[in-house]
């Protein structure tokens, strides 16, 4: 079946004809009991490394496997924050050969992702931030990803709400800024994976909860699920919170904990926050949505949770910042707040790799951090899954590193709060 | 937020507390004797059930004692407090 393309004229060639005739952007898919690959998880890392797969290492007899509904679990519950400003240089690599997919993904897809690059903007409250904020910009000037230093003034005019006074209890001492960064629309970009993906013969199966793992001499050979068993020789999970859940069902062990992440959202107002603000000092992530709402990203909670909920004191923790740093704010109403459930490594750094079993690869830890990712890891995960050897971005995000002291200690570079 | 029961001072609020990750987490007698795969077992490998869970706590803004706790990491309920030491009771 052909996809229609999606283009301006026609949205007004369908809207003149009573919106009739749009196919459904993916088939309801049964599975098949043998697949050549099969993806766990249904989200944007999955959806587009399935994409990846049947787009650029014509594996088509592919499947992906969702518990729930597509974009669901943490594609649907981040704050759409993208940028690449990362300190070491495996992790710029990484993140800017993400940043640089984003660029062009809406044409690719043919699927509006809205991606729009206003700028990501870090601020700095101490004097330890701004060493470390201008460190960071030294080292991205070295790997060619932009980021500038801007003083107090400078930071305001970018983002005019932002208060700049010096009797705040974390006074702004200036910034760093990533131009190239800003938000996308997060269901699209789950959406528009799954259409894509769909349309090249990927079957996307939802409500498709893997139970177990079956192995055998050769390595993985099945897997059990609540839709029956399905055989493959290779599996990729990409299960976010649930990667140990399912790597443990193959006896694989990872140097995961998962935690509730929280974010609200305001009532919509009209367009007031031309930017992404980030304080890790204190705290809190901002950006103002299409559709007016002010989004807001908190920090974990305290403990390791499966609950996708967490404590409102997180939330009002972040809120006190925002309030002292944009005071317009103040009288704003809170509409939505809601948790999903990150998967966090030690040293804050994702893993893209083979498994020990033989045919069973992961992609997970993206912890607080995965959505900027989206693009550049899926098709780094399709990489690996296809010729069974990780792409030279991804080669140093194995597991083993926990094991060898290779750790891309992003943790430490505090490039994020946690 | 979570209601924690404190076993020395009974139930207190979430912010009173820590969270200590995993329970029972023994350091090796001679590490200088493992090879680096068991090292990096103790040091980073985690079991993070989903189901009971036996973690430490510690009441830091209270009576700032350690202990462990069993809770269900599906629903955030407390099944029972233990102190540190002490073998993990049964489910």
């Amino acid at each position: 079946m052909s996809k229609q393309a999606f283009s301006g004229l026609s949205l007004i060639w369908r809207g003149l004809n009573r919106h009739r005739g749009w196919q459904n952007q993916w088939r309801k898919a049964v599975p098949k009991p043998r697949y050549d690959a099969i993806i766990v998880g249904g989200g944007g890392h999955g959806l587009g490394a399935a994409y990846y797969l049947a787009r650029e290492h014509g594996l088509t007899n592919i499947a992906v496997l969702e518990k729930g509904w597509i974009g669901g679990g943490n594609t649907g519950r981040n704050t759409t924050i993208i940028r690449s400003n990362y300190l070491f240089n495996e992790s710029a690599a990484l993140y800017d050969h993400s940043l640089k997919m984003w660029e062009d993904l809406s044409q690719v897809l043919n699927y509006n992702v809205m991606f729009s690059a206003r700028g990501v903007m870090m601020l700095a409250h101490t004097v330890h931030d701004v060493q470390v904020s201008k460190r960071h910009i030294h080292a991205n000037r070295c790997n060619g990803v932009d980021n500038e230093w801007l003083d107090p003034e400078q930071a305001k005019e970018f983002c005019p709400l932002l208060n700049i006074q010096d009797n705040i209890r974390y006074p702004v001492l200036g910034a760093a800024l990533q131009r190239r960064g800003g938000t996308a629309r997060h269901d699209a970009v789950a959406w528009g994976y799954a259409r894509a993906a769909d349309a090249l013969g990927v079957d996307i199966i939802e409500n498709c909860e893997v139970t177990g793992i079956r192995c055998d001499a050769r390595g993985v050979a099945a897997l059990e699920t609540t839709r029956g068993v399905i055989e493959s020789r290779k599996v990729g999970v990409s299960a976010a919170g649930h990667s140990s859940v399912v790597l443990g069902m193959a006896g694989v062990k990872l140097p995961l904990e998962s935690f509730p992440l929280q974010a609200l959202v305001s009532e919509p107002v009209k367009p007031v926050f031309p930017c992404v603000v980030m304080s890790n000092t204190i705290h809190a992530y901002i950006s103002q949505s299409d559709k007016g709402e002010l989004v807001i990203g908190a920090g974990t909670d305290a403990y390791t949770s499966y609950t996708q909920r967490g404590a409102l004191h997180i939330n009002m923790h972040t809120l006190d910042a925002v309030c002292e740093l944009f005071p317009t704010f103040r009288r704003l109403r809170m509409l939505r707040n809601w948790g999903g459930i990150v998967d966090v490594t030690p040293d804050r750094s994702p893993i893209i790799a083979k498994t020990p079993v033989p045919g069973l690869y992961v992609n997970c830890g993206w912890g607080t951090g995965g959505f900027k990712a989206t693009p550049g890891s899926a098709h780094l995960f399709a990489w690996t899954i296809a010729r069974d050897e990780p792409h030279s971005i991804n080669a140093p995000f194995t597991i083993e590193r926990f094991r060898d002291g290779n750790l891309i200690d992003e943790a430490a570079a505090a490039a994020v709060a946690h | 937020m979570l209601l924690i029961p404190c076993p020395f001072c009974g139930d207190r609020p979430e912010i009173e507390f820590t969270h200590g990750g995993q329970a029972h987490l023994v350091r090796p007698a001679q590490p200088a004797d493992l090879d680096d795969q068991a090292w990096a077992e103790f040091l980073y490998m985690r079991t993070n059930t989903k189901g009971i869970h036996a973690e430490r706590w510690r009441h830091a803004r209270g009576c700032g004692q350690f202990f462990n706790a069993l809770r269900d990491t599906t629903t955030d309920h407390f099944l029972a407090v233990y102190k540190t030491g002490t073998p993990r009771p049964a489910t």
